[in-house]
């Protein structure tokens, strides 16, 4: 009964999606405050329905109710609770439902917190995000039932794949999703303003906590992600340019580009129809990476089961979805007016030379990922874009951004002094320099390019801290004072600071584990020690251990630094018998100065085991610092301006200036 | 002129979606139609890879079973993810498996057998895809089956899962075995 149920709930909200869809723009149209209200309500009711939905698919993953389709082809009995609930988003029809749970939580806070908009505006928002659900609930209702059953109910499910029976996919996907998702808000409020026709700085201000909550879990998602890769893969990598990762990079990338671009659209009022169009793409790279890794067109560790159909309709949500917005924009975008004059050497212009950048970047990326596939549909044959060309390609444009970065956040709005700008970056060259001779004197194998990645992040520090002490005044006035006015800057000064501070972390991480990496191969048998950066590795027992739905041989290993014992890891060779799969589990001890990665492998002819020792210099920097800019953008969400309702623009720059200088969040 | 900047975005994605929506149709990549399917394996003449313990082949030593012909690369996620359903295939299934090491480095191809283990019988080096293209295959991994006669008898292209063994190879497996 159940099932049947969730199923008519899928449905029953798919025609009140369509209700939000269409009514609230005539509403709006007319002036019609009945069918302007109905937007939000609409919304609550699809919210509350996809909530009973997805809720009871959880439940029969939890009881494992095989008479489902679904459940039986992904699952099975012997799981422990925690992979049956996270299987339910471990395979297509689960994880698209998933993601309709997730459009529908958004539309429900838009309705419960978009306050300060004005109500024609915020149901036509409402109503195109209703498309967006309209077209996803469609997807799942005619190409991907989770709901489907199976008579006669086989005994026991086919299984999980072992690679996801890990606390990561708790977290990776719904967080990966919500970031994907809550880019269709931000797309809904930039059609919405195409439909009205004006973007000014007061959109700015409402569509920006919605663009800073989908950043920072999207951020958070790709970090999870790429740790999972790290540690469940067994591969002591971290990032593999692969194409499904450069699908939920693309939307990181646009939308970083966005989160600064909305900024000059507040303060400035301008760059506006740049904005919108940005808005519009970020969106749609989340649905490109909805296309490629749920259509077949790719084969990866990510792709769920191949269905042509599948891949068609999505190809279709993403065609209109992007071709009808950007026919609007064609129309509208040209009377929309900057007000004011354009200086290059200004906050503003710094913050194009970013958007420029990160164009670039997201351009390069897109080529990467896209071209083997067209090459492949034009000719037949198949060509792999691998590391060496976006190291080639995407790294040359990440070195000006950084460069620029902090010098772009210490000029004044209009009409910046460049000079004053560098001499304030003075100290951060200092830090520069001093990281530069740090990494090229810690280890031997520091190349310039290693020491110019040090320098990069020296800087960016340097460049937050200057960033904030000039917005306390430093210079302008008293040292005495200097404290107060840091402790009363708004928590968007922070939050940029924070967030740069976070790159910085990155970089060094990035830079450091790419360069001082140490990995050993070598056969051990019982007792035998290997020495790895330092680091004695002694193979102390392998022996059989048995899991809830696996049974393993297990490899114990002994860290030990200068005779002082560090820890003690244990790497599994794992089997799943259900799934017929083997996976290999890694040791890891981290701390923040360095990993020691221990990854045993297949027992030879002479009775030794092959063991794969790492040593990561700083690799959970790279974690770090994706975790400090998540983190910024929460603290950004807080500053006072979005808290406030400010629907008048007027006032709202009033109130949003409580210290001298004017707060500029997130730059 | 400027008119017709602000339409551009609207014609590049419309351009992109079109082209997907060929590259989709028919598309079933699992199941590509082959060229070679019933005829003879090419004649190919591989050598050993440098680190492996397992000779090379040719196309000739091969008559007389019904063997899987798996086309992979250590630097191939695919690879990873179909090797422990190869491994089950040999083992519990007793199906000799026939490796073409397609564009690797010799040690990271060594590498990835050492720590995966190495289900193959037999691996010849295709450093330069050559083999590959006289296999016309359309990426790694792909896995041909060969019946006693030697003829390419079905062509998988993308990783082999759990759900392929059962309701393709195996069947196809038996059938050609008798």
């Amino acid at each position: 009964m159940i099932p049947e149920l969730a199923h008519l709930a899928l449905v029953i909200a798919f025609g009140v999606a369509l209700v939000q869809s269409t009514l609230p723009l005539a509403g709006a149209a007319r002036n019609d405050a009945g069918l302007i209200g109905l937007a939000s309500s609409a919304a609550w009711a699809q919210f509350v329905l996809l909530t009973f939905s997805f809720g009871a698919l959880v439940h029969l993953y939890m009881v494992s109710d095989f008479s489902i389709l679904n459940v039986y082809q992904n699952s099975h009995d012997s799981k422990p609770m925690l992979y049956k609930i996270t299987g339910t988003w471990g395979n297509h029809e689960g994880s698209l439902l998933l993601w309709v749970w997730v459009l529908t939580l958004f539309g429900a806070a838009l309705a419960a917190f978009g306050k300060s908009m004005p109500a024609t505006f915020k149901a036509r928002v409402l109503a195109v995000q209703g498309m967006v659900t309209v077209a996803f609930i469609a997807f799942t209702l005619f190409t991907s039932n989770p709901f489907e059953r199976l008579d006669p109910a086989p005994l026991e499910g086919t299984g999980l794949n072992p690679l996801l029976q890990d606390p990561g996919l708790a977290f990776h996907p719904p967080m990966l999703y919500i970031g994907y998702v809550g880019f269709s808000i931000t797309f809904a409020f930039a059609v919405a303003a195409l439909i009205e026709g004006r973007v000014d700085p007061s959109w700015a201000r409402w569509i920006r906590p919605w663009v800073l909550i989908a950043w920072s879990s999207l951020t958070l998602g790709i970090a999870l992600g790429s740790y999972w890769a790290y540690y469940e893969l067994g591969w002591g990598g971290w990032w593999f340019w692969d194409p499904v990762e450069n699908a939920s990079f693309l939307p990181w990338l646009a939308g970083t580009a966005l989160l600064h671009s909305i900024i000059v659209v507040e303060k400035r009022d301008s760059l506006k129809s740049w904005t919108i169009l940005l808005a519009i793409f970020t969106f749609g790279f989340s649905l490109l990476g909805t296309f490629l890794v749920r259509s077949g067109v790719l084969t990866s560790v990510h792709a769920f089961a191949v269905d042509p159909d599948r891949g068609m309709f999505i190809l279709l949500i993403l065609a209109v979805a992007l071709v009808g917005p950007l026919l609007l924009f064609a129309w509208r975008a040209p009377q929309m007016r900057a007000s004011g004059a354009f200086q290059p050497i200004s906050r503003e212009g710094a913050l194009i030379m970013n958007n420029l950048l990160l164009a670039a970047a997201t351009g390069v990326v897109l080529l990467g990922t896209l071209y083997p596939l067209f090459l492949e549909l034009v000719t037949g044959e198949k060509i792999s874009v691998g590391p060496p060309f976006f190291n080639a390609t995407f790294i040359p444009l990440m070195v000006p951004l950084l460069l620029i970065l902090p010098i772009g956040t210490l000029l004044a709005w209009k009409r910046g002094d460049l000079r004053r700008s560098l001499r304030l970056m003075s100290l951060a060259a200092v830090a520069a320099i001093a990281l530069a001779l740090v990494a090229a004197f810690t280890d031997p194998r520091s190349t310039i390019v290693t020491a110019l990645g040090f320098a990069l992040a020296g800087w960016l520090f340097g460049g937050a801290v200057m960033d904030l002490l000039q917005r306390a005044g430093i210079g302008r006035s008293s040292w005495a004072r200097l404290p107060a006015r840091l402790v009363s800057l708004p928590g968007s000064a922070y939050a940029a600071a924070v967030a740069h501070t976070g790159v910085a972390v990155t970089v060094i991480g990035i830079t450091a584990s790419s360069a001082w990496q140490t990995e050993v191969i070598t056969s051990m048998g019982y007792g035998d020690s290997q020495r790895v950066a330092g680091y004695n590795v002694t193979l102390a027992h392998v022996g059989p251990v048995q899991g809830p739905n696996w049974i393993a041989n297990e490899g114990t290993f002994e860290v030990e630094r200068d005779g002082r014992h560090i820890a003690t890891l244990t790497s599994d060779r794992r089997h799943y018998p259900v799934e017929g799969t083997s996976t290999t589990e890694v040791g890891i001890t981290s701390n923040l100065w360095r990993d020691v990665y221990v990854v045993i492998g297949e027992q030879t002819g002479d009775g030794l085991y092959v063991v794969r020792l790492y040593h990561n210099p700083l690799v959970v920097w790279i974690w770090l610092g994706t975790l400090l800019m998540a983190v910024a953008a929460v603290v950004s969400m807080a500053d006072r301006r979005f808290r406030v309702g400010a629907p008048e623009p007027k006032r709202a720059k009033a109130a949003a200036a409580p210290a001298a200088p004017a707060p500029q969040a997130g730059s | 002129m400027r008119r017709l900047l602000y339409v551009l975005p609207a014609v590049l994605v419309a351009a992109l979606a079109f082209t997907f929506a060929i590259g989709l149709r028919d598309r079933d990549p699992s199941a590509l139609p082959s060229a070679l399917i019933d005829r003879p394996l090419p004649a190919l003449d591989l050598p050993a890879v440098e680190g492996v313990d397992l000779p090379g082949w040719q196309t000739a030593d091969l008559h007389g079973e019904v063997m899987l012909v798996n086309v992979f690369a250590s630097w191939c996620p695919p690879c990873r993810v179909e090797h422990p359903v190869l491994t089950r295939l040999t083992e519990v299934h007793g199906v000799p498996l026939i490796g073409v090491n397609y564009k690797d480095a010799p040690e990271a191809a060594a590498a990835f057998l050492v720590e995966l283990g190495n289900p193959y019988r037999k691996i010849g080096g295709d450093f330069e895809g050559r083999a590959g293209l006289e296999l016309g295959i359309s990426g790694v991994p792909e896995t041909f089956i060969v019946d006693a006669d030697g003829h390419i008898r079905f062509r998988h292209a993308g990783p082999v899962l759990p759900e392929h063994v059962e309701q393709v190879f195996l069947p196809l497996l038996r059938e050609l075995r008798g």
